[in-house]
């Protein structure tokens, strides 16, 4: 285990960025994506409903399967990998999205509206803020989710610790096979302990003291 | 006492505008989908620079009411006027940024601090931050909040009155003419209620605001109110007047209903204390020997001596007994003294009162300083003297010839069919 680790070390840290960044970045879209349609749906009875039924539907799709169906559309390689990543990563984000904006309280935005604030600065100066934690703990929940996701899209050729586990599974018996895989693990479980980290100390910087708990 | 006419012709902590006349004309709100207007033809004129308090039952529209004249409902019909300007049509954000608007608890901004919550309408009306900072550290001493300690703390770090204050001085920050309150101090507990309506009709002596609040507290509305609006059901308007003439000439059944029991123990709510003839105190200074003192007091007949600091601020006060206990008088602060306002109504001072030991409430001023004392003399005396008055001359200065005349015109132009069942189903 010593010795594989040793060898391939420069390619487990090449493949663990890569991971790590293929996370980050679909993240980053995912969130934006995902307060994007909660801003649009979270003030209408049945879209919120419809939003709702999406996520706890679209959960249920086993990601394996859908990075098979993606291939043949998109081939081999990063794409169907983003798009997968992307997508299970928006869902969480979205419900808590959702239910951030819909909880804050009417009597505060009575008042800001009583304050002459505009449709968008009452969105983007109380109801985001004010929401901002419920969004990042779905953010968080969605790191933790797409970090073994992200393995698993390897199987379309995607970039990342994926690779390792594939690899490993396909001679398994064979040479440092076990190495593979239990490397590919472990180092998936390292990356999501640090990226929740990272967010919870984003957390700290981006959530107004006064409603931190 | 005269202090108080005085301060009421400048305008020093705001050095802003005045209270503007405030018109409603014929408003009216029919909700979508409903067949009965929830307000129809309501006229309502507030003179400027007055307080005027909408009361009424739960459900008769006085909320929707206040909400129209900032549009944050907007009314199917009618105009509303600020000053001479006809706002029913300009654009609503603007609009508001120019009306003071308080809510109940404040309706603070929880992840802001409260320089942040007080500054948001001047930021919006593109202030400059040197301006916006000296605003912020004006209004807080307005409201009697200290800014050094105050302004970089958030809601949840101050206390129900505070946040209400708070809330006071951010509606007051870009300096609007008008102020409207929705049950403003409905949710603190009744001495902070009694204190915040004295804090407010203080500052409301400096600003001179034309200000509309919802109360659904008829003594609120005769303690705080120039004139006070009842409503029926549909926001009818049953009686628009000054607080006297509503309790010693209600207009209806409806309104001796709404006024309730104890007509005349109310009347303590239309004295103030600064009306009356206080009664006199002995102090005496932290650092005196108390002998000194109590020759003093055996000097005056008093058995009580208020221990006042350098600003004449009331500290301490001390009973013969508790003096004799003692040789020099401390500096220590008795938080706890049962202490009213000028502003304050001898309502307020009896239950103050009550509470205290000495069965007698300090009086202070503007500063806190002490002004003389109430006890039960006092009132008794005011009440006897109210009463004389009410019987002699019960409907003698009204200052409100136009409104008056406004609101006897309600009736007419109000379905009158509409107006009787209320009244017979109310009992």
């Amino acid at each position: 285990m010593g010795d594989f680790i040793a060898d391939s070390f420069p390619r487990i840290l090449f493949s663990s960025w890569q991971h790590f960044s293929l996370v980050v970045q679909c993240l980053i879209i995912a969130t934006i994506l995902a307060v994007l349609l909660a801003v649009l749906v979270y003030r209408t009875d049945w879209l919120r409903g419809i939003a709702d039924g999406v996520t706890a539907i679209g959960l249920t799709i086993p990601s394996f399967a859908l990075i098979g169906i993606l291939i043949v559309p998109f081939g081999f390689g990063v794409t169907p990998a983003v798009i997968v990543i992307t997508f299970f990563a928006t869902l969480p984000i979205l419900r808590n999205a959702v239910v951030g904006l819909a909880s804050v309280d009417a009597s505060l935005i009575e008042s800001a509206k009583g304050l002459g604030m505009s449709r968008l600065g009452i969105l983007t100066k109380v109801e985001l803020p004010l929401a901002w934690p419920v969004i990042l703990t779905g953010v968080r929940i969605s790191a933790q989710m797409v970090m073994g996701i992200a393995a698993i899209t390897a199987y379309a050729l995607g970039p990342g610790l994926g690779g390792f586990i594939f690899s490993g599974l396909s001679r398994l018996g064979g040479a440092n096979s076990l190495n593979s895989v239990v490397t590919g693990v472990v180092a998936v479980v390292i990356l999501a302990i640090i990226l929740d980290q990272l967010l919870s100390g984003l957390g700290r910087l981006t959530i107004s003291r006064g409603i931190r708990v | 006492m005269s202090n108080i006419l005085q301060t009421s012709n400048e305008s020093s902590a705001t050095g802003g505008s005045y209270g503007v006349r405030l018109l409603l004309d014929a408003v009216g709100k029919t909700y979508r989908g409903q067949a009965a207007p929830a307000v129809n033809g309501l006229t309502l004129e507030i003179p400027a620079g007055k307080m005027v308090a909408l009361v009424g039952p739960s459900g008769c529209g006085k909320t929707t009411t206040l909400k129209m004249i900032n549009r944050l409902i907007e009314p199917t019909s009618g105009r509303i006027m600020i000053g001479d300007e006809d706002v029913t049509d300009i654009d609503g954000d603007q609009l508001r940024r120019r009306i003071g608007y308080v809510i109940q608890a404040g309706g603070l901004f929880p992840h802001m601090t409260v320089e942040a919550n007080i500054a948001m309408v001047p930021k919006m009306l593109g202030w400059d931050k040197e301006r916006i900072s000296q605003r912020v550290e004006e209004l807080l001493e307005l409201v009697s909040l200290d800014p050094a300690l105050y302004r970089g703390r958030y809601p949840k770090q101050l206390s129900g009155g505070q946040q209400q204050r708070v809330g006071v001085a951010r509606a007051l920050a870009a300096d609007p003419p008008v102020l409207l309150m929705d049950e403003p101090f409905g949710a603190v507990d009744p001495i902070t209620r009694q204190r915040l309506q004295d804090e407010l009709l203080h500052i409301q002596e400096d600003v001179q605001k034309t200000i509309v609040f919802v109360t659904h507290d008829f003594d609120e509305a005769v303690k705080l109110g120039d004139y006070i609006a009842i409503f029926s059901e549909g926001a009818h308007l049953v009686q628009y007047d000054t607080p006297e003439r509503i309790l010693a000439d209600p207009a209806n059944e409806f309104v001796e209903d709404f006024i309730g029991a104890g007509a005349g123990l109310k009347q303590l709510t239309l004295t103030r204390v600064g009306e009356v003839t206080l009664g006199e105190v002995t102090t005496g200074h932290p650092g005196e020997r108390s002998a000194d003192v109590l020759a003093r007091l055996e000097g005056a007949g008093h058995d009580n001596v208020v221990i006042v600091d350098e600003r004449e601020r009331p500290l301490q006060w001390l009973s013969r007994r508790q003096l004799k206990r003692i040789d020099v008088i401390g500096t220590q602060k008795n938080e706890n003294l049962p202490t009213v306002g000028l502003k304050a109504t001898l309502h307020d001072a009896l239950d103050s009162m009550l509470e205290s030991d000495v069965g007698a409430a300090i009086v202070v001023g503007s500063r806190q300083n002490l002004i003389g004392i109430v006890d039960v003399s006092v009132v008794t005396d005011a009440i006897s003297a109210a009463r004389n008055a009410a019987a002699e001359a019960p409907a003698e200065d009204t200052p409100l010839g136009t409104n008056t005349d406004t609101f006897d015109i309600v009736p007419a132009t109000t379905d009158d069919s509409d107006a009787e069942p209320i009244g017979d189903g109310g009992r």
